[in-house]
């Protein structure tokens, strides 16, 4: 018994004497910085900054110049507390949030094929001759997006639009995975105008089966007007470039189904009137003169 | 038997017959986990190779100039864990100041194989065939080469998975479990060799 405890014991310090003295003789410089960042990072190892890990980004960080604003699920705190310890200042990551580019909200407003009583999943139902929906590249409507969002950010309003709650929205992307219709985007949050159709049939085709009747049909228009040429017709579909669009809403004043969404379109629309009964008075003045 | 039929005979049981994943079912969580990518494989195989052989080496002398000689054989787990823990970390030290770049590509892995159960496996199956010193060091080789073989063909599978149609249901984890049974099968073949 005691020749156990002493032959254990004397193993024990043996092994960790020779570590001891290992670890003094082979001991590697490495940057305190690196240890430093790792602690400031959400240690989620999430991979959104495209490394393998937190300590992988904060070794990137220090030995190879990396940007300090990759991290997402840390958001801007983290960005500062990096910035402090590399001696850098802070540029914070540029918010992005979902955008669902459909407006057909689903099985409220969507004209239906057939009826599913079905596992009510969007995922589910997609495996039924691609969905009850007319509109084969519309919102299904089961709100997979919602049950992804762990933030809470997606509701359900009245009519069955999905609205996305921009401050809780984080642009993890789980929605946009979860869509099988990959109808969600994740785009600058400073972006405010939309093409919310993702249909490419033919015009006279997305008209006719789009439950909300705001389907792109393809005409073109758009492309025509955007002073940036932002906009790309794609098979049936224009493609907004967000990188180019500077959000003026012509776009969304010419489009003749309201497939464009531009939040300030009713304020343009009234200081155009607005304008136009001025210059209409102008002209009436000049005329009495 | 001369040496070298002896060796080669050694060699054989290891890798093939009594290879350690896929006949004994030991280091099975590596073999899984570390098989997605032929590079990773290939480290972690290398890693497992030289720890084996280390483990071997100590365990052994532990074995029969410490234990035997004071009858402590049923300390053997705890002793033998003790050293294979101590071993790898002090490994990783000398690798880390010396090869850096070697470091890297082991680095991760060293940890891992540290509580391997194939590495304690390897050490007390040597006291149990009851091998002698040079013996258990060859048996350490050849069963860490058997696993780096099985590790490797495993990624190659996996790396060609990934670019195939599988159904949807089975990708990823299940038809990895499918091919490692089917390749436990085509092992199973070996075990009718005779020397």
């Amino acid at each position: 018994m005691i020749g156990a405890i002493i032959i254990l014991g004397a193993l024990g310090l043996l092994y960790g004497l020779g570590l001891a003295v290992a670890s003094k003789k082979f001991h590697v410089e490495i940057d305190p910085k690196i240890e430093a960042i790792t602690e400031a990072l959400p240690s989620a190892n999430c991979g959104a900054c495209g490394y393998p890990g937190c300590a992988a980004y904060a070794e990137a960080i220090v030995m190879h110049n990396e940007e300090l604003n990759k991290c997402a699920p840390g958001g801007a705190a983290v960005v500062k507390e990096i910035a402090a310890i590399m001696g850098k200042e802070a540029v914070a990551a540029d918010k992005k949030v979902a955008v669902i580019k459909c407006q057909s909200g689903g099985k409220n407003n969507t004209i239906f094929r057939y009826e599913y009583q079905g596992v009510t999943t969007c995922k589910a139902a997609i495996l039924i001759n691609n969905g009850p929906n007319l509109c084969s590249w519309g919102c299904l409507g089961y709100n997979d997006c919602a049950s992804a969002c762990k933030f809470d950010a997606i509701s359900i309003d009245e009519n069955g639009m999905r609205i996305i709650d921009k401050e809780k929205c984080t642009g993890c992307v789980a929605c946009a995975k979860a869509c099988p219709r990959n109808l969600i985007e994740i785009v600058s949050a400073k972006k405010r105008v939309h093409i919310l159709c993702s249909s490419h049939d033919k015009g006279a085709e997305s008209r006719k089966v789009c439950g909300n009747k705001t389907a792109c049909i393809g005409c073109s228009m758009c492309v025509k007007k955007c002073p940036k040429a932002a906009i790309e017709m794609k098979d049936n579909l224009a493609v907004l470039n967000y990188d180019l669009c500077i959000m003026c809403g012509i776009c969304a004043d010419v489009c003749p189904t309201g497939a464009i969404f531009d939040p300030l379109k009713e304020i343009r629309a009234k200081k155009r009137a607005e304008a136009k009964l001025k210059a209409e008075a102008a002209a009436k003045a000049a005329e009495e003169k | 038997m001369s040496f070298i039929t002896q060796v080669f005979t050694l060699a054989v049981f290891a890798v093939f017959v009594n290879n350690f994943v896929l006949s004994k079912f030991l280091g099975l969580c590596p073999y899984i986990g570390v098989s997605k990518k032929i590079d990773s494989a290939l480290g972690m195989g290398m890693a497992v190779i030289f720890v084996m052989t280390m483990a071997s080496t100590f365990t052994w002398l532990i074995q029969e100039y410490l234990l035997l000689p004071y009858h402590l054989e049923y300390l053997q787990t705890i002793a033998f864990i003790l050293t294979i823990a101590s071993l790898v970390q002090f490994v990783e030290m000398v690798i880390q100041k010396t090869a850096p770049a070697l470091y890297k590509s082991l680095g991760v892995f060293l940890p891992l194989i540290t509580t391997n159960c194939a590495v304690l496996g390897v050490s007390i199956l040597n006291i149990q065939e009851g091998y002698n010193f040079l013996g258990a060091i060859l048996n350490g080789l050849f069963s860490g080469t058997g696993f780096t073989l099985v590790l490797l063909l495993m990624a190659g599978l996996r790396e060609r998975l990934e670019k195939s149609e599988v159904p949807e249901a089975m990708k990823g984890m299940p038809i990895a479990f499918v091919i490692a049974g089917c390749m436990a099968l085509a092992f199973l073949g070996f075990s009718g060799l005779n020397f």
